[in-house]
């Protein structure tokens, strides 16, 4: 088994999910309480990784913000190379590609809180802010639980996009996924079926723990 | 936000039904073609992906000879020899390293005494033509800190990988370069990374580079053949095969002069010629 491989997707899919729990929160409280009347364009925009295939993602990554493109050439200039064969570059791409994955669940823990709490809140002279963290958030803990161990699975999930920019090098793009792969290619079935097991039994794991933790968090997830 | 899951929903759902309409549809359409054509219906071809350029050409020739109808599927060897032991609806298989049909023969899964090396590929050093770096210089040109990426197929399946591979090693630079490989899963996928330009060099099959699709983009310098061996081509009918006759008929298509040339012309070596190999 390749505990390289296995330990990166663990990390890759931890940064995921700290950078959803900080990006996801402010677009989902937007998203949920916002009045603008454009504002359905914004949903649209969030849930579209659910419905794009990771090609799409992967093929803007390596070509639209490769180095014979204007906006790969400012990337590179910033940062002094492209997207595509690094961890950030997986990084960047599993962020936008979970995005949905944390934003909707959360939003609709925030949906589920009585208004009137928030009100009262305010009213009693609590600032924004202040009832954000110690109203709202700690009445839809449970969505935001839900949004953080979706992102994060997603991640250890993710494959396509990793094909297409990663470039497999080890311990900086090899992740489990696509090491399953490449045994899988190179007939090496005993250690594709060990890894595939172990990622199998692990989202189980997760998944169980979850539900069995928080009976509310998934429900969340699924309300129509 | 109820509104938009609805959405989501609708759209999923349209998708999912609409999805199996299509694959209907394209299914009678294909079986009407098998009826029409004469003689030998649909030929289904895997073939590795460095034969891509060559192999479309090939199949268009052989449909406008034969009237039959070649549906080619490009893509990794290795990918196509798994998918074929799981009993994938292949009737030929155009492999980039031979020992793969003759797994399958050993394995009984192919035509026996069907494998035939179709041809030897090559591979050389690409860079696009706006890169720095000069590839005339062989591989030493790679020893610049200037080339950060350097892309390769996945040695540990890909057949060019692994002469690439090969040949960085008997040169003595492989544990200098080693930091900078990237790995495409095919030899298509390297070298869409060095056209991209997300790569700076890239070491491919000579096949996609003189396509029309990149022979004018860049430069190549050709690997010398006694770096590594040589990359036999195996092709091979599939016992399973759907079609048999089809199969039968499109490997001899393989073995005519005419195929031999355009084969040629695409940058493999001749079947049956073997190059000659020395020790570096």
């Amino acid at each position: 088994m390749n505990w390289q491989a296995i330990a990166l997707s663990l990390q890759l899919a931890v940064c995921v999910a700290g950078i959803l729990l900080a990006v996801g929160l402010p677009i989902a409280y937007w998203v949920t309480f916002s009045q603008w009347r454009w504002k359905f364009l914004v949903e649209a925009i969030v849930a579209l990784p659910l419905v794009l295939p990771p090609t799409v993602l992967g093929y803007y990554i390596l070509v639209g913000l490769g180095p014979r493109h204007f906006a790969g050439r400012v990337w590179q200039s910033w940062f002094g190379h492209t997207l595509p064969f690094t961890f950030g570059g997986l990084l960047v791409a599993s962020v936008l590609y979970s995005l949905p994955f944390a934003v909707q669940p959360i939003s609709a823990g925030f949906e589920a809180v009585d208004r009137r709490l928030i009100e009262a809140s305010w009213t009693l002279g609590a600032s924004r802010l202040a009832t954000f963290f110690r109203v709202l958030l700690p009445l839809s803990s449970a969505g935001a639980v839900t949004g953080i161990v979706l992102s994060f699975a997603h991640t250890i999930g993710e494959f396509g996009v990793v094909l297409m920019v990663g470039g497999n090098i080890p311990g900086v793009t090899r992740t489990v996924s696509i090491d399953i792969y490449d045994q899988a290619q190179a007939a090496n079935y005993d250690v594709a079926n060990r890894t595939a097991l172990a990622l199998l039994l692990f989202s189980f794991l997760v998944l169980a723990t979850i539900y069995g933790t928080n009976r509310r968090a998934l429900s969340l997830w699924r309300r129509p | 936000m109820k509104s938009i899951q609805f959405f989501a929903l609708t759209v999923l759902a349209g998708l999912a039904i609409a999805a199996p309409m299509r694959y209907a549809r394209a299914r009678n359409a294909a079986s009407l073609q098998r009826a029409a054509a004469k003689p030998c219906g649909t030929v289904t071809v895997a073939a590795a992906s460095d034969l891509t350029y060559a192999m479309n050409e090939i199949a268009g020739n052989f449909e406008k000879a034969t009237g039959c109808t070649v549906r080619l599927s490009m893509g990794s060897s290795g990918n196509f020899l798994t998918q074929i032991e799981n009993g994938a609806p292949f009737d030929v298989f155009f492999s980039a390293d031979v020992a793969y049909p003759k797994k399958l023969e050993a394995e009984g899964l192919a035509a026996p005494g069907s494998t035939y090396v179709y041809a030897i590929g090559k591979i050389v050093l690409w860079t696009r033509n706006d890169s720095r770096v000069d590839v005339g210089k062989g591989f030493s040109a790679l020893r610049d800190p200037a080339v950060r990426k350097i892309a390769i197929a996945n040695p540990a399946h890909a057949p060019y990988g692994r002469a690439a591979e090969e040949a960085l090693r008997h040169s003595g630079v492989y544990e200098a370069l080693k930091g900078r490989l990237v790995l495409g899963e095919n030899i298509s996928q390297a070298a869409e990374f060095v056209e991209s330009g997300n790569a700076d060099a890239g070491i491919l099959a000579l096949s996609l580079v003189v396509s029309p699709a990149m022979k004018d983009k860049g430069r190549a310098w050709n690997i010398p053949e006694n770096l590594y061996a040589p990359i036999e081509q195996g092709a091979v009918a599939v016992r399973a095969a759907a079609n048999p006759q089809g199969a039968r008929q499109f490997l001899d298509y393989i073995k005519l002069d005419a195929t031999v040339a355009l084969l040629e012309r695409y940058g493999f070596a001749l079947a049956g010629k073997k190059l000659a190999r020395g020790k570096p």
